[in-house]
Parts: C-alpha cells; sequence; structure tokens
C-alpha cells in the first residue's frame, strides 16, 4: 500500500486535544507521523494531498446505520451504503441486524463482513440481541462476540420484556460491550406515524407520545441500577437516537449516579421539528419522530452539556415506491450519511457555537470508544490510517439525486449544508474525492 | 401550494383546481367558489349541463359514503360530465395497487379530475402529487373535508340574518359563534369548519369531552376556543353543529354514553333552554337519540337539508373550478 502525505491541513484531533497545523504521513494502513508542517517532506510519498485551508481529522464513525443487505439489495447493498459513507466522511460503520434475515448468527455475521460484500470503508455490525430480533430468545453472545461484535441490538424493535431485557444487559456486561436500545414502548405506539402534538392533531394522524419513548430509557436504567445492585456487574446501556427531552433528563440524572449509560442523537432531530412534514411528506417520516420544537432544543442542550454521546445517522434507506404512498403506509426512515457532517457544521457550529473539535468528538472519537473499536477514532500514530479532509467554510446544498446511496428518501434535498468533505481515507485508502 | 420545511426547500406543485385542504383556499377563492355556486343555482338545467359536458371525472372511493359520493356524483352529471366511479367494493381497485398506481390508471383511462375518499389522512396530497390531476379531496381519514366545510359557510350565510350567500369576506360570518360539538378527534369536518370559518370572521367553539377533544385542539387556528359546558357554549353560539358519534370508535375511550347524552345531546329541551334562535346544523349521516334527538334535526331551527342541497350545488363549483384552468371566474358574469 502506498503512502498518503497529507500537507499545510489543520488537524483537528480531539482524542489528542490536537488542533493546529501539523503535516501527516500514513503508511501502510496506519499513521505512520504526524509532525509541524514542512518536517515530513522528502518522505517519498506516492500521493500528496495539498490539504491548505481544510480540516484534516479522524474518520468519521457512525455506529448505527442500515444497509439492507442481505434481503433488500433493491434499497441499498453494503458496497453502496458503505460509498455514501464514504461520501459523506465516514471511514466506519455499524450495520444494524434488521436484514432479511435477521443478522442473529455467526454465519450471518461473517457473511455480512466478508470482504465479497464490497464495503468500501470498514464495516462492523451490532447483530440481533434476540432470535430474530423477536424479543424471546438471546442470540449466542459468546459465539458472536467471539466472532467480532460491537455490541447487541434489536434496533426497531425494542426489547420490551423486563426479563429478557435483563438478560440480555448481563450477558453483554460479562462481554463488555453495549446493548443498544431503540426506546419505545410499542404498545403506546400502534396506529402512529408521527409524533404526538398539535400538528398530528392538524393533520389528522396518530401521535407517538414522548412518554413512548422515556418510559423504555427509564425502565432501562433501573435494570442497570439493580443489576450492578444484585450481580456486581456494570452493564453498558447505548439509548439509540434519543428524540426526547423528557428520555435526556433520564439519561442525564443515570450518568451522574454513575451508571454506564451513552446515546446518540441524530442530524434530523437536532435538524428539523415535526413541521417539516408539511403536507405529509413521507421523506419527513421516521422512528422515532420529527418531535416539537421544545425536543429539538433539548436534544441540541443534550449535544452541548454532553449528555449526548454521540452522533449517528440512523440511515434508513428505502425505494422511492416505498415512500410516494400514504403517509400512514410509507416505511420510517431517511438516508443520512451524506448529510450528516453539512448539517452538524450548519446546526450545531455555526447555529450554536460549538467548536470543530467538539463535533469532531461527537461524530468520530465518540462513537468509536462506545462501540469499543480501537486504533478508531483519533489520529495517534499507530491508528489506522481512517482520515477524513474537509473544508469548514464550503457552503453547498444536497442534491439527493447526486447520492451515492441506492435511496434518495431524505428531507434534506436542496438542504443547505456548511463544510464539504474533501477526501476520504480508509486505512489508507482513499475511498472518496471530491 | 408550496411548503417550505425547515430542512429543505422542497415545493410541491399541485395540479390549479385541486382542494385538498381548507387552508389552501384564500378569502378571495372562497369567495369566487361561492359566487359561481350561486350562478350555478341560477343558471338553466340545459345551459349547465353545457359547461363540462365531455370531461371526465373519477370518483376513487376507498371508504363508502353514500351521501358524499352521491352529491359529487350528481353534481359532476348536472353539469354534463361522464363520471366513473373506483370504489374499494368494486375490483376496480386492485388488490395491493399503490393509490399512485391507481391514479396513474385513471390518468391514462383519460380521467381530468379525481375525487378522492380515503380513511388515510394525507392521500389526496399523494395522489395530487403523483398524478399532477386536480384531485378534489372528498374526506380523508381524520384530516379534512373541505366541501363540506364550503357548503356549511354557503349554509350559515343563506340563513343566518343579513349575510350575502353569494360572496364571502373577511367579515361575512362576524359576530357569529359557531359551536361544534362531538368527536372532534376524528372529525375531518371540524378540522375543516375550524380552519375556514374564523376566516371568514367566526368564532369557533369546540366542545366536548376531554377524550373527544383534547386540549390542543385549540392550536387548529385563531379564532377557534375549546369548551366543556355545552349548555354555557350553547348561550353563545348562533349555530350549533352537531357531529356523529361513531359508537364504534369510543371502544378504547372508556367513554359513558348515557353521560355524553346527558351533557352533549342537542335536544329540543336544552336548544328551547339554552340558544332558542340558533340554527341547527349536522353533516350527516345522523344518530337520532345520540348526538341528536330528532324533534331538534327536524325543527325549524334546522337547516340540515339545506346543508344537502348546498352541498350538490358548492360541488359543482368545486368540479368547475377543477377543470376550468382558471377559466372559473368566467362563469360569473
Ligand atoms: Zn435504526
Amino acid at each position: 500500500m502506498s503512502d498518503v502525505l497529507i500537507l499545510n491541513g489543520r488537524v483537528i484531533d480531539p482524542a489528542n486535544g490536537l488542533n493546529e497545523a501539523r503535516d501527516l504521513l500514513l503508511r501502510d494502513g496506519k499513521v505512520a507521523a504526524i509532525d509541524k508542517p514542512g518536517s515530513l517532506k522528502g518522505t517519498g510519498a506516492a500521493e500528496i494531498i495539498d490539504a491548505s485551508g481544510l480540516v484534516v481529522a479522524p474518520g468519521l464513525v457512525d455506529i448505527h446505520v442500515h444497509l439492507r443487505e442481505p434481503g433488500q439489495t433493491y434499497k441499498e447493498t453494503i458496497a453502496t451504503g458503505t460509498a455514501a459513507a464514504a461520501a459523506g466522511g465516514f471511514t466506519t460503520v455499524v450495520a444494524m441486524p434488521n436484514t432479511i434475515p435477521v443478522n442473529d448468527s455467526v454465519a450471518g455475521l461473517e457473511w455480512m463482513l466478508a470482504p465479497e460484500r464490497g464495503a468500501v470503508v470498514k464495516l462492523f455490525a451490532m447483530p440481533a440481541a434476540t432470535l430474530g430480533s423477536m424479543g424471546a430468545t438471546l442470540t449466542d453472545f459468546a459465539a458472536l462476540h467471539k466472532a467480532g461484535v460491537v455490541g447487541f441490538t434489536d434496533d426497531g424493535k425494542p426489547i420490551l420484556e423486563d426479563a429478557i431485557m435483563r438478560e440480555a444487559l448481563i450477558a453483554a456486561a460479562r462481554l463488555g460491550v453495549p446493548v443498544s436500545q431503540h426506546a419505545e414502548d410499542t404498545h403506546l405506539t400502534g396506529g402512529c406515524s408521527m409524533n404526538y402534538g398539535p400538528v398530528a392533531f392538524r393533520l389528522g394522524l396518530r401521535g407517538m407520545t414522548v412518554e413512548a419513548e422515556s418510559r423504555i430509557v427509564e425502565r432501562d436504567i433501573r435494570l442497570l441500577q439493580e443489576i450492578e445492585r444484585s450481580e456486581g456487574l456494570r452493564p453498558h446501556l447505548h439509548v439509540q437516537h434519543v428524540s426526547t427531552g423528557r428520555a435526556l433528563d433520564a439519561i442525564r440524572a443515570a450518568k451522574a449516579q454513575g451508571l454506564h449509560v451513552t446515546c446518540e442523537a441524530a442530524p434530523h432531530h437536532f435538524t428539523l421539528t415535526d413541521e417539516a412534514i408539511g403536507d405529509y411528506d413521507t421523506n419527513a417520516k421516521m422512528n422515532p419522530p420529527l418531535r416539537a420544537e421544545a425536543d429539538r432544543q433539548a436534544v441540541l442542550a443534550g449535544l452541548a452539556d454532553g449528555t449526548v454521546d454521540c452522533i449517528a445517522t440512523d440511515h434508513a434507506p428505502h425505494a422511492a415506491h416505498e415512500k410516494e404512498q400514504e403517509f400512514e403506509r410509507a416505511p420510517n426512515g431517511i438516508t443520512g450519511l451524506e448529510t450528516a457532517l453539512g448539517l452538524a457544521l450548519r446546526v450545531l457550529h455555526r447555529g450554536q457555537g460549538l467548536s470543530l473539535s467538539k463535533i469532531l468528538s461527537l461524530m468520530s472519537t465518540a462513537p468509536a470508544g462506545i462501540a469499543l473499536l480501537p486504533g478508531r477514532g483519533s489520529l495517534t500514530p499507530g491508528s489506522f490510517a481512517d482520515v477524513v479532509i474537509f473544508d469548514p467554510a464550503a457552503s453547498w446544498s444536497f442534491a439527493a439525486k447526486q447520492s451515492r446511496s441506492k435511496s434518495k428518501n431524505t428531507p434534506f434535498d436542496g438542504a443547505p449544508m456548511l463544510g464539504r468533505v474533501h477526501a476520504t481515507i480508509s486505512e489508507g485508502r482513499i475511498v472518496f474525492r471530491q | 401550494m408550496t411548503q417550505e420545511s425547515q430542512g429543505s426547500k422542497k415545493i410541491f406543485l399541485y395540479a390549479p383546481g385541486s382542494l385538498l385542504s381548507v387552508a389552501d383556499l384564500t378569502v378571495a377563492d372562497v369567495s369566487a367558489i361561492l359566487t359561481v355556486t350561486t350562478r350555478l343555482e341560477q343558471m338553466a338545467h340545459a345551459q349547465r349541463a353545457t359547461l363540462l359536458a365531455g370531461r371526465r371525472i373519477a370518483l376513487l372511493f376507498y371508504e363508502s359514503s353514500t351521501r358524499t359520493r352521491t352529491s359529487f356524483e350528481l353534481a359532476a352529471k348536472s353539469l354534463g360530465a361522464t363520471t366513473t366511479l373506483v370504489s374499494d367494493k368494486s375490483s376496480s381497485i386492485e388488490k395491493g395497487e399503490s393509490l399512485k398506481d391507481t391514479g396513474l390508471t385513471l390518468r391514462a383511462l383519460g380521467a381530468e379530475c379525481i375525487i378522492l375518499r380515503h380513511p388515510s389522512s394525507g392521500a389526496p396530497f399523494v395522489l395530487a402529487r403523483e398524478t399532477s390531476l386536480p384531485v378534489l379531496n372528498a374526506g380523508d381519514g381524520m384530516h379534512e373535508h373541505p366541501s363540506q366545510a364550503l357548503l356549511d359557510a354557503r349554509t350559515m350565510l343563506m340563513r343566518l340574518p343579513g349575510r350575502d350567500a353569494a360572496r364571502a369576506t373577511a367579515k361575512s360570518l362576524d359576530g357569529v359563534t359557531v359551536v361544534i360539538t362531538g368527536d372532534i378527534l376524528h372529525s375531518r369536518v371540524a378540522r375543516s369548519n375550524a380552519w375556514l370559518l374564523p376566516q371568514l370572521g367566526a368564532k369557533v367553539l369546540l366542545c366536548g369531552p376531554e377524550r373527544l377533544l383534547p386540549e390542543m385542539a385549540s392550536s387548529l387556528g385563531d379564532g377557534v376556543e375549546i369548551a366543556r359546558d355545552f349548555d354555557a357554549a350553547l348561550r353563545r353560539s348562533q349555530v350549533v353543529m352537531m357531529l356523529r358519534i361513531q359508537k364504534e370508535r369510543l371502544a378504547g375511550l372508556e367513554l359513558d354514553l348515557a353521560d355524553y347524552i346527558a351533557r352533549y345531546q342537542l335536544n329540543g329541551e336544552r336548544l328551547a333552554a339554552q340558544a332558542p334562535d340558533a340554527l341547527v346544523m349536522h353533516p350527516g349521516p345522523m344518530i337520532r337519540g345520540l348526538e341528536i334527538a330528532g324533534d331538534v334535526a327536524d325543527g325549524p331551527n334546522s337547516a340540515i337539508e339545506l346543508q344537502v342541497s348546498n352541498g350538490l350545488s358548492v360541488r359543482s363549483a368545486l368540479l368547475l373550478r377543477a377543470l376550468s384552468e382558471g377559466g372559473f371566474e368566467s362563469v360569473t358574469v
């Protein structure tokens, strides 16, 4: 593998507290050296990238994506989904298990992670916590862990049974990996297609309440307390795409008590409210749903004060014919890999004043930490040569039809973005270039 | 019609003449519709039957509704149009075929306008976006029933003293308070009226128990207020609009029917005591003895039959509007 030398960039590496002009040498898929501008000249790299005026940072990490393979390759494949990831600056993605069949076995996992699938960036997976994500019987945690998973989740199907969730938390705690939970009490959300509130009332749609989310978060936190007390274990609960102030309050309190709770927020939840549904735009239909402004503000506050640990896209591709339906019938989810950085910089950096370093931590260092991905999410010499180079000042607008994803279901078609990816390097290979 | 979401600048264009929501109508639009309605009523039958002669209108009904369907169908025929009915009872809606594809098929068969009744809120927007045809919303889920609100407004303008039913302004219903009582939560009639009537100057009181009328209903618009005490609301009102109570929808709502009747039924005694001059309306179908007593429905205050005949006239005007591509106003001169 040929060397890559990145010159004159502003290197932001939150893990090492670095935010200065540096040159970076990548060799054999690893970060070989990082030094003052000019000092790495003459290393004879085959590829030299001039990063003047650009930010050079650890590649972005997304711990929540849906790649639809196997089973729904008309929506996305591992190859197209990871190409979209590369275009968005991501060098690592974690695939959710709601494929067809559900990824709940070592064989399924190995098939997914095999080089034949053509992943463009580093692919990890969280397999199902229960067989078929049916919420009844735990999968073989030990065998799956040995095969290289980074957590367990039933994703869109929350584990509702207290006993099963307890079992899952204990089994994962013994292996030192998180249980990642989609927090939704589905007993309370039957027939619902958006957030509960005045907008839903006006549109005549049944709404999901804030409590449907917070009740599961609160229940899971109670289980953590009880397991710590009775089993002497320290389980790690990761709450997916938190969308409500009430769930964030519960998480904040749990963290203050010293419990091991982490959570993610999605760019659409900090950017949009349920008003974006407009005339029943199914591209604004997702789960958890877009919420009211007070909840959006709560997510922004959680990102600023550290209650929200990381940003994850919940990239959920769907074919056009599936979204061109009655709002209540259309599937949940939007694509997100190519708009995440542009929205984070526009809304969080320019809008909320969060530093670039903080945002990069939320999108790289922190998610790599949650999923325990050693050698990712930092530019420490010796770590993987996963790098994103972007222009933090570039204003542009996203065009869905140019997306690398097979699906174009996004509410951000034509939306303004700040910060454009210039190049993405995965383990030393240039996988995207503007 | 445009909509700008916070995230994007997506602009949906619907064919002119579409009526998907009353919120799409300006007061000037409402006025033009009322003017044409009056003009059509005054026109000789033979002349009226030439207006849409040879035009093709499809009625796409995913939900049965004798009243609305017949009203639209007769309206179309009175203008000389050819209609075709596609309903969930007929084999024409192929099992599992999408709304989009059904709409495209109707368009390919020559339909120039589609009247849609659908159990899912927002379905007319899908049909209008995907077919680019003018679409008239004949009731979608719990969302809206725009032609009903227009015919209700016309009924009020005809029956309340000193009003002009042939045009509308922002003051047409000044000084009028309308109490709408019943299952507001599930009512598309209530949503359309709660938007339209205040545009014409009316005050709307939505009335019912919490289960059928959550507090947030007041956010439907300015000029909308929540009332729990029907008697007190009646005393303030010149118009009382009763909504059907669908027993099947009460199952999960823990509503005591006897208690509901005691507190919210419009009967002769209550009307005489609280609002002896109020205009009584009901979009139908009624359940006599439940939300409304038979003597009131048939009594001198009742405008229920006038609502039905206004439905025919207003829908004729809406069809003409849908198919006239801007030539609509010329009918008024
Ligand atoms: Zn997901």
